[in-house]
């Protein structure tokens, strides 16, 4: 039994650490980042399953056949996915500790971003003016909704990363940073991967 | 009486402490008493357990109290395997036991079940057909609608003895749920979709029945009487509805829907064709577009593409509750508010155009 | 007047004089005596210049225990006024027969039976657990504070932020009268135009927001930063059932999050999630808010089950019975949460299948949670119980519990809920668990722990006092809503026909008015602990003969907890240190890394909660004004690399010596 095996006579001391080393937060910091992705993964899930249930009620209204154009959709898509890729080279260039190129290809990643947004607002722009608003149908509401939240995610990623991009110009590559950096990372490739299941349960399925 | 000694001993020692009306452990109709059966046997299976924990709780504490030294004390006993096996097999087979109870009793006491044979005791006649009662949850008052018969009341409900009837519920604005206690416990009614409910009532009687999920301010007086009726009592009760001066059509029944609180019964001798159709398709309104239809275009192969539908026609138009509920400034008190006492309140007949209802004037707008 | 210009819908949106219930006595009545309660405190802490105090040490601190006290104390005055509504709704319902209707209008009566359920579940027991689990969770881990301290900071202040939007809608404007869900179609814009249900949705939106950071933040502590040596199965239980309730906050509130955000949109921008018409599906609201709220309840009992295991296991003086099959019915009971949603909703038309599907889950819970219940009872068999006033409480709880437990199941068979579904019958078995496992595990928490957070013990008379008002209370104004329920009396009405009930009603008052003695006696149960402070004194850190690591540090702990990280060897980590003969480390302190406190979580919340009340009142400028000003604080705050500091070892020697003599001298 537990108790059994260590009433051996230790010295009374060794009941503490005496040669404390400091912790690296560091470790702490990601995982509570990861957490936190996970449960804003939950809202997405939400918003998803909000979807999967009202995604059907047009209220004899636009369905996605009417307003959804792929060839855009696409040309937003690789936006997207060529901000991940140029935010692996960011990390890549942080591993080798090359400031510049690290903060090139954030801004590169940060263009590629706002590519995406752009196009998604213009996108919104058309289908309200087609009539097609958020009001006009529950499919509608959930449509905008999910695909609203995921470009808010976008939007604040925008400013993190214009912002982590001013603290390294100013602070340079320390472990702070670099801290802030693997986190946005996580960031952005989460809203890659989200991305990919709006891309697939939202437009692709129901164009098919 | 088949539960009868079951139901005998456990309810005891509830029989000594409250000779009141415990309708949900006495009630009158079938289906809520095999109800109260399953209520039984599962407080039975759980006494079981319940009964020695507790007695235990207080056996340990006092025989193990700091102050008896007499007591046995193991401060490193932290483990038994055999122990521990019971403790979660007795839970687990209590649970398993009154799992089974509750998969068959679940399919048994289904509310969209019809009764049968199987669901009803010997005293139900299954023959006939059951009699239909279409239900509408209004704000805040009951509406009930006999197809057969041709007829509607507002929060007053009758049926004969030992004829299964079938609820088929819908709510006009806001949800809510119907509840007889001793016909067949309580279902939702809410807009725009239907729910159904099989009861029969065994005794003739006077019972209550509740609106029993909040709804505004009316809430507390959306109740109504239920009659249990001999057949002759139920024919002569129809009859007397039929000789009402009011009809049911989609003018009355729109101001009839319009909100108003502690509503005195009403009877309407005839109903417009198809009116419980267009209430559940949120259609009265001339012009507006019937649920069922929404849903014909949205499952439609074609695209609605061609034809544009004038979005007014979807909406529905409902009339505003924010405003009831003693929201004018007349300072908190009964006797300080000026209001009418409720049972007052029941006695001043008939209002269509509002004039009795409690609101603040200025919303007894006809519509 | 400025009322209706254009200039002043755009200053004050849709607030307006009118918007102050000026009308309503119980408002102004109760008005005043915040007015005159608050202007004391204030003018109290202007005179003893406590302000700079209050800042530097306590609004601004980043210490787990700070914040953990300061969770609880906003859990108490939160219960005062959650308390308060329950007395008005009991009276009510006491007097209103037969034609009186008592002395609260329907607009005031479903505010009133809102506001505490909303209060006592978000802002009495979360504050609660949250603010044990602050303090706690450290010590008893060994560690010097949570993970993110300045988040610990940000999380209560947003947490109080929420707490003070739901207390401003007393006295601005009016609660939501939709019940403590806010179920539409009746939360929608349509039927609840007003302002009650925004207040609704953004005093839970920024408390949530607090809650998931808090649950973050537990998590990553209990994960990353347990003594070495404390593996997982040496973790003591409270630490493990916080770690099941945080993974529960975790993976629940964003749901509430999201399903209040869909709310939002339909009441803000007209879309179509639980409308009637255009598509909208009001039974989803339905699901998706109980996938958050059934996990809810357990994140609320779950600490607790924690609190019962440490107490009893130390009253005893033994060793936790089947700490292994303690732990796994912990886990089962968080996973089989996330099964059992239906049950709330059994009545909605449903199939059958389905109901007794989420039925027979639900019963299923009740193994783990029986087997809890016998653990505890065999970690009292052969021990030496010393009924102290936590051994008290947890002996109520045990009894209680079980009967509630009991009215549970029986809500879990279908056939049963369809009968005492929405009736009195259910409004007794949930307070029956809540009172009975949440506020009696509360109370045992605070007793047991205050001598750890002070330095004193509390008073024992008065905590007698208390704890039987309670529990005799509890059973007087409960009880009675059973037999109610069982009468077929349904929950949330105002005014009554049938002059049979009253009876019971009244009886129930009876037990409301005996809990508010509780409630009184608790209160006095501090005042005079803190009077007699000198005579309740605890110098060695130990009064109870503890068994985990919180024991093994001062009263109240220094700053940084321990000067040396502890080293676990055993689950009841300090009895091993005990029965070995530890001796304190008397010299080679070395500096202690620690977080600098920080004001800018009482800012960034304070703009949330402004951000929230222009919302509410449509007072659009506010709100941009707030939320970019919250943007912008957040990232300058970013610039902010100088975050900690070290103790000097000097100063860390010599607050080990004082307690080394106050414990030598005193025991």
């Amino acid at each position: 039994m537990a108790h059994a095996a260590n009433s051996q006579n230790a010295p009374p001391e060794s009941f503490f650490e005496l040669n404390e080393h400091g912790h690296e937060t560091g470790s702490s910091t990601m995982l509570g980042f990861w957490i936190y992705l996970m449960s804003d993964c939950l809202i997405f899930a939400v918003l998803f399953a909000t979807y999967g249930v009202l995604g059907a009620n047009y209220a004899a209204g636009p369905r996605p056949e009417d307003i959804f154009e792929l060839p855009l959709l696409a040309v937003n898509t690789a936006m997207l996915l060529f901000s991940s890729i140029t935010y692996g080279f960011a990390m890549i260039a942080m591993q080798a500790r090359q400031t510049k190129m690290v903060l090139l290809w954030l801004a590169v990643t940060g263009v590629f971003g706002a590519l995406f947004l752009g196009i998604e607002l213009y996108e919104f722009g058309v289908f309200i003016g087609e009539g097609a608003s958020p009001q006009r149908s529950g499919f509608l509401s959930a449509f905008f909704t999910l695909v609203g939240t995921h470009g808010l995610h976008v939007t604040f990623g925008i400013v993190w990363l214009v912002t982590l991009m001013v603290q390294i110009q100013k602070y340079g590559l320390i472990s702070a940073n670099r801290r802030r950096i693997m986190c946005l990372s996580m960031f952005w490739h989460f809203l890659d991967v989200v991305w990919i299941g709006v891309f697939t349960f939202v437009y692709l399925i129901r164009m098919i | 009486m088949r539960h009868f000694t079951l139901f005998t001993v456990l309810s005891l020692p509830l029989l000594l402490s409250a000779c009141g009306d415990l309708v949900v452990l006495f009630p009158d109709g079938d289906i809520a008493a095999r109800q109260r059966d399953m209520m039984l046997i599962a407080t039975g299976l759980m006494l079981l357990i319940i009964v020695p924990v507790i007695a235990m709780t207080f056996w340990f504490a006092w025989r193990y109290r700091a102050a008896n030294k007499a007591a046995r004390y193991e401060a490193d006993w932290d483990h038994s395997t055999k122990l521990e096996l019971a403790i979660w097999a007795a839970p687990l087979l209590i649970i398993i036991i009154l799992g089974a109870v509750t998969w068959v009793g679940t399919h048994l006491l289904d509310p969209y079940r019809p009764l049968d044979e199987i669901t009803t005791s010997e005293t139900v006649d299954t023959e006939g057909e059951p009699l239909v009662v279409e239900v509408v949850a209004l704000n805040w008052k009951w509406l009930f609608v006999y197809p057969e018969y041709g007829i509607a009341t507002v929060n007053e409900l009758a049926a004969p003895v030992d004829r299964p009837i079938r609820f088929e519920l819908t709510a006009e604005s806001v949800m809510n749920a119907f509840y007889v206690p001793t016909l067949a416990g309580m279902i939702y009614a809410m807009p725009g979709m239907e729910t159904k409910l099989h009861a029969v009532v065994n005794k003739e009687g006077t019972y209550d029945g509740f609106a029993s999920h909040y709804n505004g301010a009316g809430f507390s007086d959306m109740r109504f009487k239920f009659y249990g009726q001999t057949p002759e009592q139920f024919d002569a009760w129809v009859e007397e509805v039929r000789q009402a001066d009011d009809e049911l059509n989609q003018q009355s029944y729109l101001r009839l829907a319009y909100p108003s609180e502690a509503d005195p019964v009403r009877y309407f001798s005839s109903v417009q064709h198809g009116l419980y159709q267009r209430i559940l398709g949120m259609c009265v309104q001339d012009g507006k577009m019937c649920v069922q239809e929404i849903m014909n275009i949205d499952n439609s192969e074609s695209s609605g593409e061609e034809e544009h539908v004038d979005v007014d026609r979807l909406r529905y138009e409902t009339f505003p509750i924010d405003e009831f509920g003693g929201h004018s400034p007349q300072g908190a008190t009964a006797p300080a508010s000026g209001r009418i006492p409720h049972t007052d309140r029941m006695l001043e007949g008939d209002r269509e155009d509002g004039a009795g209802s409690i609101a603040p004037s200025q919303l007894n707008r006809s519509h | 007047m400025l009322a209706n210009t254009d200039l002043s819908r755009f200053i004050f949106g849709r607030l307006t004089l009118d918007s102050i219930p000026y009308h309503e006595p119980i408002l102004i009545v109760t008005f005043l005596g915040v007015v005159v309660l608050g202007g004391a405190l204030l003018a109290a802490v202007t005179y003893y210049r406590w302000w700079g105090y209050l800042w530097h040490e306590w609004i601004t601190s980043v210490d787990h225990k700070r914040i953990g006290v300061m969770y609880i104390i906003l859990a108490i005055v939160m219960l005062l006024r959650g308390f308060a509504d329950a007395i008005l709704m009991r009276t009510q319902q006491a007097i209103a027969f037969g034609g009186n209707e008592g002395f609260l209008p329907a607009h005031h009566y479903d505010q009133v039976f809102t506001a505490h359920g909303v209060i006592m579940i978000f802002f009495v027991a979360m504050p609660m657990i949250t603010g044990i689990m602050n303090y706690i969770i450290p010590l008893q881990i060994g560690a010097r504070d949570v993970a993110f301290p300045f988040l610990n900071n940000f999380s209560f202040w947003m947490t109080a932020g929420g707490a003070m939007l739901i207390m401003i809608s007393l006295f601005v404007g009016e609660f939501a009268r939709t019940g403590w869900l806010a179920f539409p179609p009746l939360s929608g814009a349509e039927f609840s135009p007003g302002v009650g249900v925004d207040y609704y949705i953004w005093g839970l939106q920024v408390a949530g927001v607090g809650t998931l950071l808090s649950g973050v933040n537990l998590l990553v502590t209990v994960i990353k930063m347990r003594a070495p040596g404390m593996t997982m199965m040496r973790l003591p239980v409270f630490v493990w059932s916080s770690l099941c309730t945080n993974v529960l906050i975790v993976a629940a509130f964003p749901v509430l999050t999201a399903v209040l955000t869909l709310l939002s949109l339909d009441r803000y921008a007209g879309t179509h999630f639980f409308t009637n018409d255009m598509g909208g599906n009001s039974m989803m609201y339905f699901n998706l808010i109980w996938i958050w709220g059934h996990p809810e309840v357990y994140i609320l009992i779950l600490p607790l089950f924690g609190v019962f295991s440490e107490i009893t296991s130390t009253f005893s003086g033994k060793r936790l019975f089947a700490y292994t099959s303690m732990v796994y019915a912990l886990v089962v009971i968080t996973i089989l949460s996330y099964l059992v949603w239906l049950h709330h909703f059994f009545t909605m038309g449903n199939g059958a299948t389905v109901n007794s599907f989420f039925g027979i889950t639900t019963m299923i819970i009740s193994i783990p949670t029986g087997v809890k219940v016998f653990n505890w009872l065999f970690t009292m068999y052969e021990g030496r119980i010393r009924f102290e006033l936590p051994m008290m409480w947890t002996i109520a709880f045990i009894v209680t519990f079980v009967i509630g437990g009991m009215s549970g199941v029986l809500l879990a068979v279908p056939p049963v809920d369809f009968t005492v579904h929405n009736s009195l019958f259910l409004v007794a078995h949930f307070h029956n668990v809540i009172i009975g496992g949440v506020l009696f595990g509360s109370f045992a928490a605070i007793n047991y722990w205050f001598p750890k957070a002070f330095g004193f013990k509390l008073d024992v008379f008065w905590g007698k006092v208390s704890f039987w008002c309670w529990v005799v209370g509890f059973y007087f104004a409960f009880m009675p809503l059973y037999v109610l329920g069982l009468m077929g009396v349904t929950r949330r009405l105002r005014e009554f026909d049938d002059p049979s009930l009253q009876i019971w009603f009244v009886i129930a008052a009876f037990g409301a008015a005996l809990i508010a003695a509780g409630i009184a006696a608790l209160l006095l149960q501090f005042y005079v602990s803190v009077r007699d402070r000198k005579k309740l004194i605890d110098a060695t850190g130990d009064p109870w003969d503890g068994r985990t690591l919180e024991w093994a540090t001062s009263s109240p702990p220094p700053q940084y907890n321990f000067a040396f990280t502890p080293i676990v060897r055993d689950l009841d980590a300090f009895t091993d240190m005990k029965r070995n003969d530890f001796r304190r480390p008397g010299d080679g302190f070395r500096p202690i890394h620690m977080p600098k406190n920080t004001e800018a979580g009482v800012i960034l919340a304070g703009l949330s909660t402004v951000c929230g009340f222009a919302l509410i009142w449509y007072i659009w400028w506010l709100a941009a004004l707030s939320f970019f000003g919250l943007i912008g604080y957040a990232i300058w705050h970013s610039f902010n690399y100088d975050r900690d500091y070290h103790i000097p070892a000097d100063e860390v020697a010599e607050t080990e010596q004082a307690y080394a003599s106050l414990a030598a001298g005193r025991s």
